[in-house]
């Protein structure tokens, strides 16, 4: 039932300083089903955040292939990966990336801004309801210095929400949030990933991942382990449960 | 991105830098300001010019001895005198095209009047120069042709000399002496003032021809004729005849040169307005290297701006801006700049035409069509400058832009 959204086939990514040489990635793997929810792991410098700017079309592999709903990603100019990460991409980045003195609604807005085919009816509306969907409808005309880095961290979802991609990819979501808005992030992600959206997620955390359908770890640049997790914890529960 | 869009985007990110969008401006606000200063100043004075040599008659034509084309071993035009009496006579018969023909018979000297002397130029010239020359009188009266024909000793003063000889009395009827030659004053022009080249067009005294031309000249040759074609229209038909009667006047062979040279109004303004122009080309130049330089300061301030700004590039990339977006933001942004800079400037220049205008005494002209190039010219400056820095911003990489510390 479930389609092939994205599959990686022997994917390498070499950054080179001068002479030397550093593989980020050594030949990944990877398919991803539509209505999965991914958890990434692994320790720092294994190479997920290369990993996800690559699924994210914002850096392109060295080798190896990457195809996107059936588009051969690499075959793609820059405009066309432009709007690949307009319409099907939400990105979610480690570290926020908010445009500075700029309110979070109108940084939520943006992305609408750069859609030639005007998706989203009322970029406005969808704005002021995903920041409420993030705990933040009270917070929309602050700019980034004026939130915590949790509010800023919840704006950046709100933007990757809005557009209604198809996958979402988050950087460490959740590295700078507190448990409690951890799990409200976890709930919400929870209740669009039962909506049908895909879902990668970069976390140090073991606890966190365990609320994901399925568990990726990566060393060195490899595959070290890829299992589902037979159980997913229920974020929504766990809220209830710290409430009362 | 949308258009009204891309245009707040630049506004909000000129008014972030306020001081910086200013001196960015002033470039082309020099630039701009002077040419257009420049320009009205230059096309003004040509105006005045204009003005003036029109004034100086109606369907003026300017006969002088000598060749006009100089060459060779002759003197300039005018060095050979070779007009008279008889050629004016000639042409008031037989020309059709000439409504009024006058000899002009110069004489320089010292002119005394009781206590006051005054040295000036005396010109023998007939009634009907006042007509060609578009003279009028203030008081009193000018001579007629009996006075021409019996060499009376009358003159008419400009309104210079006039008050020169008599601060306090009213020269008509008064007497005074040019050359040892006594003169009545008959009458006095009207004021003309000074022309466009500064020359007092009052500093004049006009007597009969035949008086000037026996009693203070040579009692040969006339300096100049002047002649008023019958219409404008028929100003080049009314030259060719001119030419023929004093060709066939001075039996001149087929193969011989014209020995006196014709001039109309519009070659007189030609050769007048020949320096202006000049003038007014070299400084506009100088305006344009200027517009140039605040050019290449548009380029350097955004150049400054896109490695100030490749984190936010990098966001805007990331979030699914086509690098088209990129570009097109930084040139409207660079086109904007230039555009206000070139409004403000255009501004300040027709103000500074219109101060040193009235400084100097010259009318500055405003053109359209220049006002209109200036503007089209800025927003060339700002797009084509910009371009560079743009398309620099537009190439970024996504991930290195927001790995850009
Ligand atoms: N632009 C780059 N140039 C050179 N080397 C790079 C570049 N980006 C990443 N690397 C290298 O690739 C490796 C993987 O980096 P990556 O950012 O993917 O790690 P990570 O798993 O996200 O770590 P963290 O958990 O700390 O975020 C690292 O060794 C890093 O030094
Ligand atoms: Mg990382």
């Amino acid at each position: 039932m479930r389609s092939e959204q994205i599959c990686l086939s022997q994917v390498k990514k070499i950054f080179s300083i001068g002479e030397n040489k550093v593989e980020a990635l050594g030949g990944v793997s990877l398919s991803i089903y539509s209505g999965e929810f991914i958890a990434v792991m692994g320790s720092s410098g294994s190479g997920k955040s290369t990993l996800m700017n690559i699924l994210g079309c914002l850096d392109i592999p060295t080798s190896g292939n990457y195809s996107l709903e059936g588009l051969a990603v690499e075959d793609l100019n820059r405009t066309e990966l432009a709007d690949l990460r307009n319409t099907k991409l939400g990105f979610v980045f480690q570290g926020f990336n908010l445009l500075p003195r700029t309110t979070a609604l109108e940084n939520v807005e943006l992305p609408m801004s750069y859609d030639r085919h005007c998706r989203i009816a009322n970029p406005r509306k969808s704005s002021i309801e995903a920041l409420r969907h993030v705990g933040l409808e009270n917070r929309l005309n602050h700019e980034p210095n004026q939130l915590s880095g949790g509010q800023q961290q919840r704006v950046a979802i709100a933007r990757a929400l809005v557009t209604e991609p198809a996958i979402i990819l988050a950087d460490e979501p959740t590295g700078n949030l507190d448990s409690h808005t951890t799990l409200e992030i976890l709930e919400l992600f929870q209740r669009l990933n039962r909506e049908g959206l895909t879902l990668v997620m970069v976390t140090h955390e073991t606890e966190v991942a365990e609320y994901a359908t399925r568990l990726v770890e990566l060393r060195d640049g490899r595959l070290l382990k890829d299992e589902a997790v037979l159980t997913p914890r229920n974020a929504e529960e766990d809220l209830k449960r710290v409430a009362s | 991105m949308k258009f009204h869009k891309l245009i707040i985007v630049a506004l909000k990110s000129i008014a972030r830098n306020k001081m910086r969008s200013l001196l960015t401006m002033l470039g082309v606000i020099i630039g701009v300001g002077s040419v257009i200063t420049m320009v009205a100043l230059g096309e003004g004075s040509q105006k005045d010019i204009e003005n003036d040599v029109v004034s100086l008659g109606t369907n003026l034509l300017m006969v002088r001895p000598g060749s006009i084309k100089s060459g060779g071993v002759r003197g300039g035009a005018g060095s050979r005198p070779s007009l008279s009496m008889k050629d004016v006579s000639r042409l008031k018969q037989s020309a059709t095209l000439l409504r009024w023909v006058s000899a002009e018979v110069r004489a320089n000297g010292q002119v005394i009047a009781g206590n006051n002397n005054w040295n000036t130029t005396i010109t023998g010239v007939a009634p009907e120069y006042l007509s060609i020359r578009n003279y009028q009188i203030a008081t009193g009266s000018f001579f007629t042709h009996r006075d021409c024909k019996t060499r009376a000793k009358v003159a008419v003063l400009g309104k210079t000399v006039a008050d020169e000889l008599f601060p306090n009395e009213s020269p008509v009827g008064a007497r005074l002496r040019i050359r040892n030659v006594p003169f009545m004053v008959i009458g006095v022009l009207a004021e003309k003032g000074q022309s466009s080249m500064g020359n007092d067009q009052d500093d004049i005294i006009l007597a009969p021809d035949s008086t000037v031309l026996f009693r203070l000249s040579n009692g040969k040759f006339v300096n100049d004729i002047s002649a008023s074609a019958v219409s404008s229209e028929q100003m080049d038909a009314a030259k060719a005849e001119l030419t023929a009667l004093l060709r066939s006047e001075h039996r001149l062979t087929a193969k011989d040169e014209d020995d006196f040279g014709v001039r109309d109004q519009t070659e007189i303004i030609e050769i007048a307005t020949q320096v202006t122009g000049t003038l007014t080309l070299l400084l506009s130049s100088v305006a344009g290297v200027s517009l140039l330089v605040g050019g290449i300061g548009i380029m350097n301030i955004m150049l400054v701006s896109v490695t100030e700004r490749t984190r936010e590039i990098g966001i805007r990339l990331a979030i699914g801006a086509r690098p088209f977006d990129i570009l097109a933001q930084f040139l409207v942004e660079a086109a904007i700049l230039s555009l206000f800079g070139g409004l403000i400037g255009i501004l300040s220049g027709l103000g500074a035409a219109w101060a040193v205008g009235m400084l100097l005494g010259v009318s500055a002209v405003i053109n359209p069509t220049v006002v209109l190039i200036a503007v089209l010219f800025t927003s060339g400056v700002g797009v084509s400058f910009g371009f560079y820095p743009a398309r620099k911003a537009a190439n970024l990489n996504p991930i290195e832009a927001l790995r850009y510390e």
